[in-house]
C-alpha cells in the first residue's frame, strides 16, 4: 500500500512537470503580451521604451530558457511566482481562493454520486420500463443543459418562488456551515447535474452489461433472492467502470466550476483564473493550471484506491 | 417492485415474425431519440443557413425605445436591453454555434485520429512519447486548456470568424480522440486479418489506409458528433465569460453574459431562450451520436 | 470389433486408477426430471427464431443423459429453459412441461421457482473463467446457496464448503476459501463451480459444455469427477456437449439434437453403434478417431448447417441427407424401435458398421519422410519480456522438420507455445534465437526484399474464420488484392478470372465473390481463408488451428479439402492443433509440445502406436474416443494436476510436476532428445525403458 502510493506519487511528477512545461511554453512562445495589455489598460498607447522598461523590471527580457529554469526552480520550492498585475505571490492568491472552489467541488461530487448510483442501477435493472425512460430523460437533461445556464435558471426559480438568493460574503465551514451550505448548494447542483448525468449513463450501461454476465447467471442459478443478486453481484461489478468515469470526468467538473463561479459570484480559483486570462497575467494562469492539475491527479489517485478496494484483482503491492 | 429476473412459462408460441424490418422501424422506432436528434440537426442547420431570409429583424439593429420588451407578435421572443430582437439574434447565433462547433470538432478529431493510429501502428518509443504527451494534455480540463489557449493565442479574425477561437477549442479535443483512435487501432491490429495482410506482404501504408483506417471510421464519426456538442458548449461558456466570440457577433453564450442575469430577474426571456437554443442543439448532437454508436456497435442492443 | 490402442495396457500400470463406470441396474431408478414438449422462441426486431422445438427428455437417479448436437442446434438454450433462466418475456418465450419428482415446476410462480434453483436443480456452465464473480471470495460464493436455501450459519457453511472442496478434489481447501477466482486456474474454477452446484445436495445437475473451455487432460479430470459424484450421490446429470467422444465415454443415454429437435435418442450403445437417423450416422462418420485405423478420407456431411432463422420444413436434415426423398419434406415423428431407441427418420440407416471399415488408409508414404525437409527449424526460442518484469519463456529451443509435400502436425495444450511457433515463423514476432531454413535461406534473419519473396512461398490459414477476413471487403476484393499487389495478375480482369479459379479450387460457388464475410457461414469463411493463401501459389502453408472453431460436420469437409489440395498441388503443411485425432488424421509426422519444448516427435505410426514420452501417453489416454463405449468397464488413466505457468516453468524436465514416473534426476536435468529411430525422438530420460 505505502509502496503503491509512493510509486504513484513518483509517476505523477513527470506528468506535473510535463503540464508545467507545456503551459509555460504555450504562454510564452505563442503571441500575446502581459505588459502591453496591462499598460494599455492603464490608458493610452504605451511607448516602445515604456514597454521595454516594464519588461525588464519583470524579468521578461531574459532568454526564455533562463525564465523557464527560474520557473522550474520556483516550482520545486512551491513558489509559483508573482502576479504581473498585482505583484502579489500567486501561491498566496491561490490559497486564499482554493477552499471555496474545493468545497463546491466536493459538494457537487457527493451530490452527483449519491444521485447517480441508485438511479443508474434502477434504470439498468428495469431497462425499457417507464421508470427507465424517466431516468434517462433526467440524464439527457444533464448532458444537454449548459451548467452555467442551468445555474442561472435555478437561481432565478428560487428567487421567483421563494424570493431567496444565496447569501453573499464568505462564511466559514467551521463557524457557519449552514450559511456556507446555502451559499454553495446551488452552484454544486448546477455543476453536479451534468456530472451525475454522465455517471448515471455509465452506471446504467454497466448494470445492463453485468446483467448479461455469466456470474449473474450463476447467481440466478443458485436461487439467490433478487436483492442479494443486485447488491452482491450486479452493483459492485457495475461500480468499477463508474468509478473510473468519476476520475476521468473530474476534469470536466473543474472546467464547469471555472464558469459557475462567475454565475454565482463566488470568489474562488475560477474567478481568479478568468481575471488572469482576461488580463493575460501569464504567471497567475500557469500557477492556477498547475494547482488544478495537482487536484486532478490527487482525485484520480483516490479513485484508483477506491477501485482497488473493491477489485481484488488490483494489487496495491 | 417487479422482479427483473422473473420468468414464466408462456401461454402459447408466437406464430409469425414481427413485420418490422423496414427503415422506419430500424432507425426511427428503434432509435427514436437519435432520429429526433437527426431531424433537429438538419432543421437547426437549415434555419441558421437561411437566417437572413427568416430573421424578421437585423440582429445588430438596436432600438432603445423597445428595450427589454416581452415576447409579442412583433418580437416573438422579446428583445434584449439594447432593444435587439432575440429571435433574430438566436437565428444568427446558431450560425456561430454550428460553424465553430463543427469546425473545431472536425479539426480536433481528424488530427486526433491520425495521431492515434500512427502511435498504435509505429509503436516503440514514438508511441511512448505520444502516450506521455497525451496523458499530460488529458490532465488539464478541456475548458481550462481552451482558456489558456485563448489567452495566449489572442484573436485572429477572418471574415468575422475568430480562427484562433476555433483552434483553442479544437486542440483540447485532439488527445481525447487520439486515445480512442489508438485503442481502436490496437484492437484492429490484433485481429487476424491484419496479420494476414502482413503475411501477404502488403506495405505498411496499404495496411494502415486500406485495412485499418476504414475500420475506425465508425468510432471516428461517433466521437465527431459527440465533440460537436462539447465544442458548442465550450464556445457558449467562453463567450459567456467574455473570452470567446466578441460583440457584436451574435452568439448564444454572449447573450447570457454581462448583466443578463440581473435583467432576467424581471425579464426572464432574456436568459431562457438562448439557453434553450444551446440545450436543443447539444441535445440533438448528443442523441444522434449515441444512436450512431449503437448502430455501429455490433454488440449494442437496440434499446440501449 | 475395434482395434485396441496398443499403449493402453501399459499406461494402466503406471498411472492413477480411476473407478470405472458400472452399468445401469435392472430395476429402473427413480425418475427425477422429465421434460415434455419444450419449445423456445427468440424474437428480435425483424426475426422470429424457433430455436427449440418440442424437445422431450428424462433423467433418472444416478444416470448421465447427454444432449448432443452442433452449434446452433438449441441444446444450450434448452438447458437454460429447463432451469427457467430465460427471463425477458419481450424477446423470449418458452412453453412445455418440466417435472421434478413428478411436480411440474414450469407452473410455479417465480418466487417458488427460485427456491428450487440451486437447491433441487443446479447448473454448471461452460466458461469457468467468467462464471464466478471476480469480486467475491470462493468461500463466499460456495456458501451463498447454503445461506439462501439451508439457512446455515457462517461457521456451518464454512465446514460444509471445506467438505465440498475436498470432495471435488481441491487441495488445501481452507486457504482456497479466502482466495478470489483470478487466483485459480480454469480447471480449479470449474471444480469450484461443481462444489457450488453440489452445495445443497441437488437432485439434478445440468452441465452445459462443462469442459469445452478446458484442456484435454483437465477435461478428463473434471468429467471423471462428475461421473463419480453422480454414482456416489445418486443425482441425475444432464450433460450438454458437442463432443460425441465424451458421450461415448461418460453418458448412459444420449439424445441427438439437430435444428432445434431431438432426432434420435436411446442408450449410448444403441445410438453410437446402431445409429438410425441419417444425421447421427453422418456425424459419427465425420469424427476423426484415435481408436480405429486411420481413414484416407473423413466422411463429411455435405452442405452447411441450417440457420436457426430459417430451418428447413419437414425433416430439417433433408437438404443434406443422402437418403432424402420427397416424403422427407413432411415432418417425421420420433418413433420407437423395440428396445426403446427412438428416431425421427423415414429412411433410417441400417448398415452403419460397414461404412466405417471401408477406406482405411495405407501407412504413411515413407518416401515423403526421407526426402529433404522443406522447412528445417533448429533451436527456435522466443522469450516475452513482460513490462512489469519477468519473462515468459514461450518457446525454449525446439527443432522441427516439415517434410516436403507432407504434413508436420504440432500438437499441445493451451500455453505450450504452438501458436508462437507459427507467429515467429511468419515474422509476425521476432524470434529470440534459432534458425528456420526454407529452400536454403534462413527465414528468421531474412531482409526486407528477401522476406517479401518468402511471404509468397509461405502462407498461413488462421484459426478464427470470423476475424481473419476484413469485414469491410467483399470476398472477391479480399482474394484479388494480393494478386494485384504482387503483380501475379496483370489487371483486374485477369485477377477476376484467377479469383474464380481459386473459388473453384476450394469448392465455393463463384458468386460468393460478391459477398461480405458476415454473410457467410464459418466453414465458407475458412474456405475463403484457404483460397487467399493459395492465391500466392505457396509451397508451405502454416495452419494455425484451422478447424478448431468449426463444427464436426464442417471440420471433416475442411480437413478433406486440405488433403485434396496437398495431393493436387504438392503443398507442405505445418499443421497446428490441440485435437490429437485431427492431428493424427492429417499428419505424416507429429511433434508434441509442452510448455515451450518438444516432448516427442515421430511419424504418425510411431507417435500414436508406440508413444514413449509419459506426456504423450497421458494426452492419448485423456482423449475420449467413440470406441470408449466398449471399454467402459476398463479403467482409463488421467494425469494429475494443472499446467504450470509458462512465466515460471519447472526446472529440469518441464513435465516432472505432473509425471507419474518422475525421479529426482528429472527435477534437475533437462532431458536431451533421445533418437529411437531415424524419425522418432523423445525428450525423456526414461525413454529407453519400455
Amino acid at each position: 500500500m505505502i509502496r503503491y502510493l509512493r510509486n504513484r506519487l513518483l509517476l505523477a511528477i513527470p506528468t506535473l512537470l510535463g503540464v508545467a512545461t507545456l503551459i509555460f511554453f504555450m504562454l510564452n512562445v505563442l503571441p500575446g503580451d502581459t505588459v502591453e495589455t496591462m499598460l494599455r489598460a492603464e490608458g493610452g498607447n504605451p511607448s516602445v521604451e515604456l514597454v521595454a522598461a516594464e519588461r525588464a523590471r519583470l524579468g521578461l527580457d531574459r532568454p526564455l530558457i533562463v525564465q523557464y529554469g527560474d520557473f522550474l526552480a520556483g516550482l520545486a520550492t512551491l513558489d509559483l511566482g508573482q502576479s504581473h498585475w498585482t505583484g502579489k505571490p500567486v501561491i498566496e492568491e491561490v490559497m486564499l481562493r482554493l477552499p471555496i472552489t474545493l468545497q463546491v467541488a466536493v459538494l457537487s461530487m457527493i451530490v452527483a454520486i449519491a444521485v447517480a448510483v441508485p438511479l443508474g442501477t434502477i434504470a439498468g435493472l428495469y431497462q425499457g420500463s417507464a421508470i427507465d425512460y424517466a431516468i434517462r430523460i433526467f440524464a439527457i437533461g444533464g448532458i444537454a443543459l449548459p451548467s452555467f445556464w442551468f445555474g442561472m435558471i435555478i437561481a432565478l426559480v428560487m428567487l421567483w418562488s421563494f424570493n431567496w438568493l444565496p447569501p453573499l460574503g464568505s462564511p466559514s465551514l467551521m463557524t457557519d456551515p449552514m450559511r456556507l451550505l446555502q451559499q454553495l448548494i446551488l452552484p454544486a447542483i448546477a455543476v453536479g447535474y451534468r456530472y451525475s448525468a454522465i455517471l448515471i449513463r455509465m452506471m446504467r450501461s454497466s448494470v445492463i452489461d453485468a446483467l448479461h454476465e455469466d456470474y449473474v447467471r450463476t447467481a440466478r442459478a443458485k436461487g439467490l433472492r433478487v436483492a442479494r443478486i443486485v447488491w452482491r453481484h450486479v452493483v459492485p461489478n457495475s461500480l468499477l467502470p463508474t468509478i473510473t468515469m468519476i476520475g476521468l470526468e473530474f476534469a470536466l467538473l473543474i472546467g464547469s466550476l471555472v464558469v459557475i463561479e462567475q454565475v454565482f459570484s463566488l470568489n474562488g480559483i475560477g474567478r481568479l483564473f478568468i481575471e488572469a486570462v482576461s488580463r493575460s497575467d501569464f504567471i497567475v494562469i500557469q500557477g492556477i493550471v498547475i494547482v488544478l492539475t495537482v487536484i486532478f491527479i490527487t482525485v484520480n489517485l483516490l479513485v484508483d484506491l477506491a477501485y482497488a478496494a473493491i477489485d481484488p484483482r488490483i494489487e496495491l503491492g | 417492485m417487479r422482479n427483473p429476473f422473473a420468468t414464466a412459462v408462456s401461454d402459447g408460441l408466437w406464430t409469425e415474425a414481427p413485420k418490422h424490418s423496414g427503415f422506419l422501424h430500424r432507425y426511427v422506432l428503434g432509435q427514436p431519440l437519435g432520429a429526433l436528434g437527426f431531424v433537429l440537426i438538419v432543421a437547426g442547420f437549415a434555419v441558421s443557413l437561411l437566417a437572413p431570409f427568416i430573421a424578421p429583424y437585423d440582429p445588430l439593429a438596436t432600438d432603445y425605445g423597445n428595450a427589454v420588451a416581452a415576447p409579442s407578435l412583433a418580437h416573438w421572443l422579446g428583445t434584449d436591453s439594447f432593444g435587439r430582437d432575440l429571435f433574430s439574434r438566436i437565428l444568427y447565433g446558431g450560425r456561430t454555434a454550428f460553424l465553430i462547433g463543427v469546425s473545431a470538432s472536425f479539426v480536433g478529431c481528424t488530427i486526433g485520429l491520425f495521431v492515434g493510429i500512427a502511435s498504435a501502428y509505429i509503436g516503440g518509443w514514438v508511441e511512448m512519447i505520444i502516450e506521455r504527451f497525451l496523458e499530460i494534455l488529458l490532465a488539464i480540463p478541456i475548458t481550462v486548456l481552451a482558456l489558456v489557449l485563448v489567452s495566449s493565442l489572442g484573436r485572429n479574425l477572418v471574415y468575422g470568424i475568430d480562427l484562433n477561437l476555433i483552434l483553442a477549442i479544437a486542440l483540447p479535443i485532439i488527445p481525447k480522440m487520439a486515445r480512442v483512435a489508438r485503442s481502436q487501432a490496437l484492437t484492429i491490429r490484433s485481429q487476424s486479418y491484419i496479420d494476414a495482410a502482413v503475411t501477404l506482404g502488403f506495405s505498411d501504408l496499404r495496411i494502415i489506409f486500406r485495412h485499418m483506417a476504414p475500420n475506425i471510421t465508425g468510432p471516428y464519426l461517433v466521437l465527431l458528433t459527440a465533440f460537436i456538442s462539447q465544442a458548442i458548449l465550450i464556445e457558449a461558456s467562453l463567450s459567456y465569460l467574455g473570452l470567446g466570440v466578441t460583440e457584436p457577433t451574435p452568439s448564444w453564450g454572449l447573450m447570457l453574459a454581462g448583466n443578463a442575469f440581473n435583467t432576467a430577474m424581471t425579464a426572464p426571456w432574456i436568459v431562457i431562450f438562448p439557453g434553450v437554443a444551446i440545450a436543443v442543439v447539444v441535445f440533438a448532437f448528443s442523441m444522434f451520436g449515441d444512436a450512431l454508436r449503437d448502430a455501429l456497435d455490433p454488440k449494442a442492443r437496440a434499446d440501449r | 470389433m475395434y482395434s485396441e490402442r496398443s499403449g493402453m495396457m501399459e499406461m494402466g500400470e503406471v498411472m492413477e486408477q480411476v473407478p470405472a463406470k458400472t452399468g445401469a441396474s435392472d430395476d429402473a431408478p427413480t425418475l427425477l426430471l422429465s421434460v415434455r414438449n419444450l419449445n423456445v422462441q427468440f424474437r428480435t426486431n425483424d426475426s422470429l427464431v424457433h430455436i427449440v422445438r418440442d424437445v422431450s427428455f428424462e433423467v433418472r437417479a444416478g444416470e448421465i443423459l447427454a444432449l448432443v448436437g452442433e452449434s446452433g442446434c438449441g441444446k444450450s438454450v434448452s438447458s437454460l429453459a429447463v432451469m427457467r433462466l430465460l427471463s425477458d418475456p419481450k424477446t423470449t418465450r418458452f412453453t412445455g412441461e418440466a417435472r421434478l419428482l413428478g411436480k411440474d415446476y414450469f407452473a410455479l410462480p417465480e418466487e417458488d421457482m427460485r427456491r428450487l434453483r440451486g437447491r433441487d436443480i443446479a447448473m454448471i456452465f461452460q466458461e469457468p473463467m467468467t462464471s464466478l464473480n471476480p469480486l467475491l471470495t470462493i468461500g463466499r460464493q460456495i456458501a451463498e446457496p447454503m445461506f439462501e436455501h439451508l439457512r446455515l450459519t457462517a461457521s456451518q457453511a464454512q465446514v460444509r464448503a471445506i467438505d465440498l472442496l475436498t470432495k471435488v478434489g481441491i487441495t488445501d481447501p481452507e486457504r482456497r476459501l479466502t482466495q478470489y477466482p483470478h487466483e485459480l486456474s480454469g480447471g480449479m474454477r470449474q471444480r469450484v463451480m461443481i462444489a457450488i452446484a453440489l452445495a445443497c445436495n441437488p437432485k439434478v445437475i445440468i452441465a452445459d459444455e462443462p469442459t469445452t473451455a478446458l484442456d484435454v487432460t483437465i477435461q478428463a479430470q473434471i468429467l471423471d469427477l462428475l461421473q463419480s459424484l453422480v454414482r456416489e450421490m445418486n443425482v441425475g446429470l444432464v450433460l450438454i456437449t458437442h463432443n460425441l467422444a465424451l458421450v461415448a465415454r461418460y453418458a448412459d443415454r444420449v439424445s441427438v439434437m439437430y435444428a432445434g429437435k431431438i432426432v434420435e435418442s436411446g442408450t449410448t450403445r444403441q445410438v453410437l453403434e446402431t445409429p438410425r437417423h441419417r444425421y447421427t450416422e453422418g456425424l459419427l462418420a465425420a469424427v476423426p478417431r484415435l481408436d480405429v485405423p486411420r481413414m484416407a478420407r473423413l466422411q463429411s456431411i455435405p452442405g452447411q448447417p441450417p440457420s436457426p432463422r430459417n430451418f428447413p420444413r419437414g425433416c430439417a436434415f433433408h437438404p443434406r441427407c443422402p437418403a432424402a426423398s420427397e416424403a422427407c419434406r413432411s415432418q417425421p415423428e420420433l418413433s420407437a424401435t423395440d428396445k426403446g431407441q427412438r428416431y425421427a427418420c423415414i429412411h433410417p440407416a441400417t448398415a452403419w458398421l460397414a461404412t466405417t471399415q471401408t477406406n482405411t488408409a495405407s501407412d504413411p508414404a515413407n518416401d515423403r519422410l526421407v526426402r529433404a525437409p522443406v522447412l528445417q527449424v533448429r533451436g527456435l526460442t522466443k522469450d516475452f519480456h513482460l513490462k512489469r518484469g519477468g519473462t515468459v519463456r514461450a518457446i525454449q529451443g525446439i527443432d522441427l522438420d516439415v517434410p516436403e509435400g507432407g504434413t508436420l502436425g504440432l500438437v499441445g495444450e493451451s500455453g505450450c507455445g504452438k501458436t508462437t511457433v507459427a507467429r515467429t515463423l511468419l515474422h509476425l514476432q521476432a524470434a529470440s534465437a534459432g534458425t528456420a531454413t526454407f529452400r536454403g535461406s534462413n527465414i528468421l534473419s531474412a531482409g526486407k526484399s528477401e522476406l517479401l519473396k518468402l511471404r509468397q512461398k509461405i502462407q498461413v490459414v488462421y484459426q478464427d474464420p470470423f476475424t481473419s477476413l476484413n469485414p469491410r471487403h467483399r470476398i472477391g476484393q479480399t482474394l484479388a488484392e494480393p494478386l494485384l499487389v504482387h503483380g501475379l495478375c496483370v489487371d483486374k480482369r485477369a485477377a477476376r478470372a484467377r479469383v474464380e479459379e481459386l473459388l473453384d479450387l476450394v469448392g465455393l460457388p463463384r458468386d460468393i465473390a460478391e459477398r461480405y464475410p458476415h454473410q457467410m457461414s464459418g466453414g465458407q469463411r475458412q474456405r475463403v481463408g484457404i483460397a487467399r493463401a493459395l492465391g500466392m501459389k505457396p509451397e508451405l502453408i502454416i495452419c494455425d488451428e484451422p478447424v478448431s472453431a468449426l463444427d464436426v460436420s464442417i471440420q471433416a469437409q475442411i480437413m478433406n479439402l486440405f488433403a485434396d489440395l496437398q495431393n493436387k498441388l504438392g503443398l507442405s503443411y505445418l499443421f497446428i492443433a490441440h485435437d490429437l485425432a485431427v492431428v493424427r488424421h492429417i499428419s505424416d509426422v507429429v511433434a508434441v509440445m509442452y510448455l515451450g519444448r518438444v516432448m516427442e516427435i515421430g511419424t504418425r505410426a510411431e507417435l500414436f502406436e508406440r508413444p514413449r514420452h509419459p506426456y504423450t501417453r497421458a494426452l492419448l489416454a485423456a482423449v475420449p474416443s467413440l470406441g470408449d463405449e466398449n471399454r467402459k468397464s476398463q479403467a482409463h488413466a488421467v494425469v494429475k494436476g494443472d499446467l504450470p505457468s509458462p512465466l515460471n516453468p519447472p526446472a529440469g524436465c518441464v513435465f516432472h510436476t505432473r509425471c507419474p514416473i518422475a525421479t529426482d534426476a528429472c527435477r534437475s536435468t533437462i532431458p536431451p532428445a533421445v533418437a529411437l529411430s531415424q524419425t522418432h525422438r523423445v525428450a525423456c530420460i526414461k525413454a529407453e525403458c519400455p
